[in-house]
């Protein structure tokens, strides 16, 4: 189960790394660029926009003075007798009509006291008495005045230009009234996009010209625009604010550009979103090939990354099945080394099998009647017959080591196999002048582990002491012991030791001190490699020319009722 | 005259059995069960021409056993029974000055006639010994 884990973790881990790796540097270009390009557009947009309303401030400006120069030019050709004589005042408002359309709606003469003397246009104004105006009180100051939108008498929206002139020490008013709709279309084709539209307003944000759509709910906002003391909007030309519009709480882009002496403004809105309409559109692309790009990466590396892991459990599986056979190549050389000592035990045996056949032979050809040969033939046959178990008990123990390793997982008697080892090395040791001892404590409880894998552990730790005093002898000591849940095996020696340098490196694979073809280098990592699978330490204690001890702490099995070791005794000798 | 022969093996039923063919074929047998025993005996008792000793004994071995027999009794031929089949261990008796070796389990009468060679190598060596010595005292009587 835990591999299972074990791999999904790691398919999670090479997924975030992917991912991270991957999407790092693709939304770092994304906000940089972005952020660089929507900057750029904006200040794009934002100069367009001035530039449209500098040109436009111009032109409205321009219309008007002109307008107003043109009366003046008359103001000025022309005296006072003409122009309030009514027939001379209408063919002059013809040739104005013929010069520039429908523009100038009529002309008219005002005396001093405010009465319209002489008039040319559409309605019936003459007589008309104009004295409590405003605009006359205006024009009397300043001579020239522009008036406001308005309905006036006539019910139309118009406004007028009016000029002072002076004839004869008297004051005299020239007034025309100027079409609205031809004023109204200087900045009504004013259209960008969607929502962006131009408009005049004065300061008391009355409208000038009429506005695409109904404005009502802009008209606070508006006053504000132009009564803010810190904004320059009233003042700099095409000057610019984004506000979010009270009428329907988009966020909006104000340009103001004062005209008529500043008293009236030129205003264009449009809504963000629809002056930005293209950069929201790229930034929709971005995010939609950004999404895309996610789900394209998060997919390919899921897949890419279930597909490593899967390849690492295969490798992960070939490594096991590798180690086995290391353990088996390792099982091998130690039962070749076994089987070396063995021949010699199983020789002498023979030899003496052979001997008293021989013996037999002799006492044959002397014949079985002379005096006791015939028992002395039985003596033989029965010896021959003790040597032959001899020879059978040997291969017997040498056969079941021999056999391939089982790693199947069983409870088993860790004395019985100690005493077993014990019996199988005896031989080995006597030869080498070895003692073996053994202490053995009689409460060890099973363990669980392969019971051929942990024979190949005792049998290789017992050859390795032994071979470690070989010339000369000595003692090689088995104990056991429970401590907590653990059992602790000690095999101690009293043999050449190990240097301290090499013993960071014993339990290395291939590392040996043994000369070439004698040893393998692996008995000690394949030990390594069986106690830690089942889950128990090997730690290493030396002293050189004193002996070494290894000490196995393995963990106890999970005993249930019905298994229980009852080895008898402690302490047998070699 | 007949050799006079040490068999050596920590295998009691193989050293009697094998003494007892001998025996049976007129040499004279003595017989020990260690490395050491051989060199106690050999110590007490000159008359022995050969020893067949085995390799591979606990305590002293064979091969430490032959030196310090050839150490001690330069004319006394060494056959090594080797039960472990290697060369190495045959190749360094032989350097230690072992006459030769056999294999265990041995015919009889290869190990028999091993046993004549070497009695007549030592013959041949106690001659020359006593020529030489006869020699010797010729020379010096000539003086």
């Amino acid at each position: 189960m835990s591999d299972v884990t074990y791999y999904q973790g790691l398919v999670k881990s090479m997924m975030f790394t992917i991912i991270l790796v991957s999407f790092a540097p693709l939304l770092i270009i994304v906000l940089i660029a972005g952020y660089q390009y929507s900057v750029v557009y904006e200040e794009k947009v934002e100069a367009h926009l001035r530039e449209l309303v500098l040109k436009h401030d111009q032109s409205v400006d321009s219309y008007l003075k002109e307008k107003v120069a043109e009366i003046q030019v008359f103001s000025e050709i022309m005296d006072i007798d003409a122009l309030s004589d009514q027939t001379r005042l209408e063919a002059l408002h013809d040739a104005l009509v013929r010069g520039h359309g429908n523009v100038f709606v009529d002309l008219g003469l005002i005396n001093s006291e405010g009465v319209q003397v002489a008039y040319s246009g559409p309605y019936k104004l003459q007589g008309v008495d104009y004295s409590d105006e405003g605009w006359l009180r205006e024009v009397r100051e300043r001579s020239v005045h522009v008036s406001d939108v308005g309905l006036g008498l006539r019910g139309v929206p118009h406004f007028t230009i009016s000029l002072r002139l002076e004839a004869d020490g008297r004051e005299w008013f020239l007034r025309t009234t100027l079409d609205f709709i031809a004023f109204n279309k200087l900045v009504e084709d004013i259209r960008i996009g969607e929502t962006g539209m131009a408009y005049i307003i004065n300061r008391q944000a009355e409208f000038q010209t009429t506005p695409r759509r109904d404005m009502t709910g802009e008209i606070p906002l508006l006053r504000e625009l132009i009564r803010s003391p810190s904004s320059e909007m009233a003042q700099g030309r095409a000057s610019m604010s984004i506000r979010t519009n009270p009428a329907n709480g988009r966020e909006t882009i104000f340009v103001t550009s004062p005209i008529k002496n500043g008293e009236w403004l030129l205003v264009y809105q449009q809504e963000s979103a629809d002056a930005y309409s293209d950069l929201n559109r790229s930034r929709n692309l971005a995010l939609v090939v950004l999404l895309l790009g996610g789900i394209a990466i998060t997919v390919m590396a899921y897949l890419m990354s279930r597909r490593m892991a899967r390849r690492i459990e295969h490798a992960d599986l070939d490594k096991e099945i590798m180690n086995e056979q290391v353990i088996e190549a390792g099982k091998l050389a130690s039962v070749g080394e076994l089987a070396a000592g063995i021949a010699h035990e199983i020789n002498n045996p023979v030899a003496i099998m052979v001997e008293e056949a021989g013996w037999i032979q002799d006492l044959l050809e002397e014949g079985l009647s002379k005096s006791d040969n015939e028992r002395e033939v039985q003596r033989a046959l029965n010896q021959i017959r003790t040597q032959g178990g001899r020879c059978k008990e040997i291969t017997h123990k040498l056969l079941s080591f021999a056999r391939k390793i089982d790693p199947t997982v069983k409870y088993f008697c860790l004395n019985e196999m100690v005493h077993e080892i014990v019996a199988l090395s005896e031989q080995r040791a006597k030869y080498a002048n070895v003692v073996i001892e053994t202490s053995l404590a009689d409460n060890i409880p099973p363990l669980e582990a392969s019971p051929s894998e942990m024979q190949q552990v005792f049998l290789n730790l017992v050859n390795n002491a032994i071979d470690a005093m070989d010339p000369g002898g000595g003692n090689l000591d088995i104990s056991s012991r429970v401590e907590g849940d653990q059992v602790l095996v000690a095999i101690s020696d009293t043999g050449c030791g190990i240097p301290k340098a090499n013993l960071p490196r014993i339990f290395d694979p291939f590392f040996t001190t043994k000369p070439v073809g004698k040893g393998t280098g692996l008995g000690l990592s394949i030990i390594y490699g069986i106690i830690n699978k089942m889950g128990g330490t090997i730690s290493v204690n030396s002293a050189v020319n004193q002996g070494t001890t290894f000490t196995l702490r393995l963990p106890a099995g999970k005993v249930d009722e019905g298994v229980a070791c009852n080895v008898p005794g402690a302490g047998g000798a070699a | 005259m007949p050799a006079n022969i040490l068999l050596v093996d920590d295998e009691q039923g193989f050293v009697e059995t094998l003494a007892k063919r001998v025996a049976n074929r007129g040499l004279t047998v003595h017989t020990a069960m260690s490395g050491q025993e051989a060199i106690d005996f050999l110590a007490g008792n000159h008359s022995v021409d050969v020893v067949v000793m085995d390799v591979k004994m606990p305590g002293i071995d064979g091969t430490e056993a032959l030196k310090l027999i050839k150490n001690a009794h330069p004319l006394v031929e060494v056959i090594m029974l080797t039960g472990h089949a290697t060369v190495e261990s045959a190749i360094e008796g032989m350097k230690s000055g072992a006459f030769d070796y056999l294999m265990k389990p041995a015919e009889l009468e290869d190990l028999l006639a091993k046993v004549n060679e070497a009695y007549d190598k030592k013959q041949t060596h106690e001659t020359k010994i006593l020529e030489a010595r006869a020699r010797h005292i010729v020379l010096r009587r000539g003086d």
